[in-house]
């Protein structure tokens, strides 16, 4: 499961994903980090079965653990299969198909709204 | 020499031995027939495109009220059109936006409404006249309520358009959407291969009189369209149609975050194949059509060029400007042009939809002039205080606070040892220095992504710029980043109200 990770900035992040990682013995599979002075907030992918050891471990050294579980969702009837959403998700959630349609791999969102903003047709949507 | 009636085609069209391709299938015809086999072989090519069109809208007539009125202002569900005419017609125009809701809804959002049957609340003032006593009214419509809903649209149908992309450090909102900071993405517009004009390059069929396919209905070109701009391949047409008889499915209101409304409407114009040199044209393929990438973070007309990309290469998903791979995605949808071809063909094999020959051509030369301005525009230079006192980056806390309280400026620009602007600091940023006991050096404590004016860039830029940033000062530079005055919300309200 896609889980975010979020450090205070008076936290070091590096030594405490590689002591996470040292103490559970499980792989975080870190798909974006962004860090500097404000804020640092990883994402990454962790076995299900992991999870709880995970999260204890990250929390117990003052780290915040999201789940991502809601990610993107498409209004068909509002989508217009435009494609303008393609170029600005960070991870490729939006692809052309061989016909032209717009594919969605929801799967993949990291939940960070940008698509949002950029449909004309208001059809891409966040829960909250 | 292959040459074809108009009257032929249409015979064939009416016993239903006529050939029909669209525009993406006659690239492959010619290429094995050649021009000359094609034409022969294919009677009509039809071409589609659905993307934003902003110069459109509707006329509406709404009938007399009892008393009757001559509205002088009227609102659709809070958004305003034009009825500087008759009594009760009006021009929706679709960007127009809600005077309570703003971007989410505008006159593109009324034109849905309308043709997917939804009621629309019309308010309407007047200043009563003998003929015309009412000075307000209050109604709800339904497109089937009034008596004509006329979709005419001063430009639609760009033959090609440029690539937007951002060199800046922001996200830019425009009408081609989010463009990310650094270029971040670059975004693009109209169908390539299916383009209506790209297909008929010389105007030779596309002209006043043809009929086409206009948001699901026939509908027909009424001429150029404004900025007609045939010199540089840049054509653009005037169009006509029955909202009446239109399908919501190429009728679709948009909003562009940050922009406002626009609509996003399907257009399909069939290509009679009258001889070789037409055949020829429509044979054009996506890599045979080239565009300008242009830097949308200049906010003027001559936005710089950063290079040419075929729709092939945009198609591709990324592109090279200046060595970068960037990531490209369209505005318009290429799957509904296409359909729109699709459905096109489909019309004239069935006997549906015959073809026509213009009754008067669209001017092949000609160019799109920029505006007469007879008023000069103060640039940043003219009214900036050139009395602007700096500091160095490696100087004390405590020598800025000196300077600030001997020059009573607030704003200190931070420069280099080579006088170049590298941040700015302010007497709040000293205060919280002291307050946190921090005496370190300027550089320490300064603001450095600074938000800066350049002396040549017009004032109403640098407004904007202070707008945006939520600032009252800007130091302002010369082309080489040196610090030569500092300008102030003050000096431009100052302007702009002797201005008005
Ligand atoms: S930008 Fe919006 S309308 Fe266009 S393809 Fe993406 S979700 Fe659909
Ligand atoms: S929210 Fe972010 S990650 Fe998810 S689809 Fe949109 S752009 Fe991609």
């Amino acid at each position: 499961m896609k889980i975010r990770i979020n450090v205070a900035p008076d936290i070091v992040v590096t030594p405490i994903i590689a002591e996470v990682i040292l103490e559970t013995r499980t792989l975080l599979n870190i798909s974006q980090a962004h860090i500097d002075s404000t804020k640092g907030e990883i994402i990454a992918d962790v076995p299900n079965d992991e999870f709880n050891k995970i999260k204890a471990a990250l929390t117990s050294r003052g780290a915040k653990v999201t789940v991502m579980d809601k990610p993107i969702s498409r209004d068909e009837d509002e989508c217009v299969e435009c494609g303008a959403c393609v170029s600005v998700c960070p991870v490729k959630v939006f692809t052309f198909g061989e016909d032209w349609s717009v594919n969605l791999d929801e799967g993949k969102c990291i939940q960070c709204g940008t698509c949002i903003e950029m449909c004309p047709h208001g059809a891409l949507t966040l829960e909250q | 020499m292959v040459e074809k009636s108009i009257h032929e085609i249409n015979r064939r069209i009416k016993d239903g031995s006529v050939n029909v391709v669209t525009a993406e299938e006659m690239v492959g015809i010619v290429a094995e027939l050649g021009a000359d086999g094609a034409a022969k072989e294919v009677d009509v090519v039809t071409t589609g495109t659905f993307g934003a069109m902003c110069s459109s809208g509707v006329w509406v007539n709404l009938g007399h009220s009892e008393p009757p009125i001559k509205m002088q202002k009227v609102w659709f569900n809070d958004v305003e059109a034009y009825t500087g005419l008759a009594a009760v017609d009006a021009y929706i125009g679709v960007t127009q936006l809600s005077e309570s809701r703003g971007m989410e809804y505008g006159g593109a959002h009324v034109i849905e409404d309308l043709l997917r049957g939804k009621s629309v609340d019309v308010h309407a003032t007047a200043y009563g006249t003998d003929c015309y006593p009412r000075k307000q009214l209050d109604t709800t419509i339904t497109l089937d309520d009034i008596n004509q809903a006329v979709m005419m649209n001063p430009r639609n149908c760009y033959q090609k358009y440029n690539v937007a992309t951002n060199s800046s450090n922001r996200t830019l909102h425009t009408y081609m959407g989010a463009l990310l900071p650094d270029y971040g993405n670059a975004t693009y517009s109209a169908a390539g291969v299916l383009s209506p004009l790209s297909n008929d390059p010389n105007y030779e069929t596309i002209g006043t009189g043809t009929r086409i396919f206009l948001g699901g209905a026939q509908g027909y070109v009424t001429g150029a369209g404004t900025q007609h701009d045939p010199t540089n391949k840049f054509g653009t047409i005037m169009v006509q149609g029955d909202l009446k008889k239109m399908n919501p499915d190429y009728v679709r209101a948009a909003t562009f975050p940050g922009y406002g409304t626009s609509l996003y409407l399907g257009i399909g114009i069939p290509i009679p194949i009258i001889n070789e040199r037409v055949a020829l044209a429509t044979a054009v393929s996506d890599a045979d059509i080239s565009t300008n990438i242009l830097d949308y973070a200049t906010a003027s007309r001559a936005r710089p060029k950063l290079g040419q990309v075929t729709y092939e290469q945009l198609k591709s998903g990324t592109i090279d400007i200046n060595g970068r791979e960037v990531p490209t995605s369209s505005m318009s949808s290429f799957k509904v042009a296409r359909k729109i071809a699709g459905e096109l063909k489909d019309w004239i094999k069935r006997g549906e939809f015959f073809v026509s020959l213009p009754v008067d051509r669209l001017p092949t030369v000609g160019v799109f002039k920029p505006m007469l301005q007879t008023q000069e525009t103060p640039l940043v230079g003219d009214i900036m205080s050139g009395n602007v006192v700096t500091i160095k980056q490696d100087a004390s806390v405590y020598e800025a606070a000196k300077k600030i309280i001997e020059s009573e400026f607030n704003h200190l620009p931070v420069v280099s040892n080579n006088n170049s602007l590298v941040g700015i600091v302010t007497s709040w940023d000293i205060s919280k220095a002291v307050a946190e006991d921090k005496f370190d050096l300027v550089e320490d404590i300064m603001t450095k992504d600074t938000v800066k004016a350049i002396s040549g860039e017009t004032i109403d830029i640098a407004a904007y710029r202070l707008d945006q940033n939520n600032v009252s000062a800007m130091p302002v530079v010369d082309k080489n980043d040196q610090v030569i005055g500092i300008i102030t919300s003050d000096d431009i309200s100052k302007l702009l109200a002797r201005r008005c």
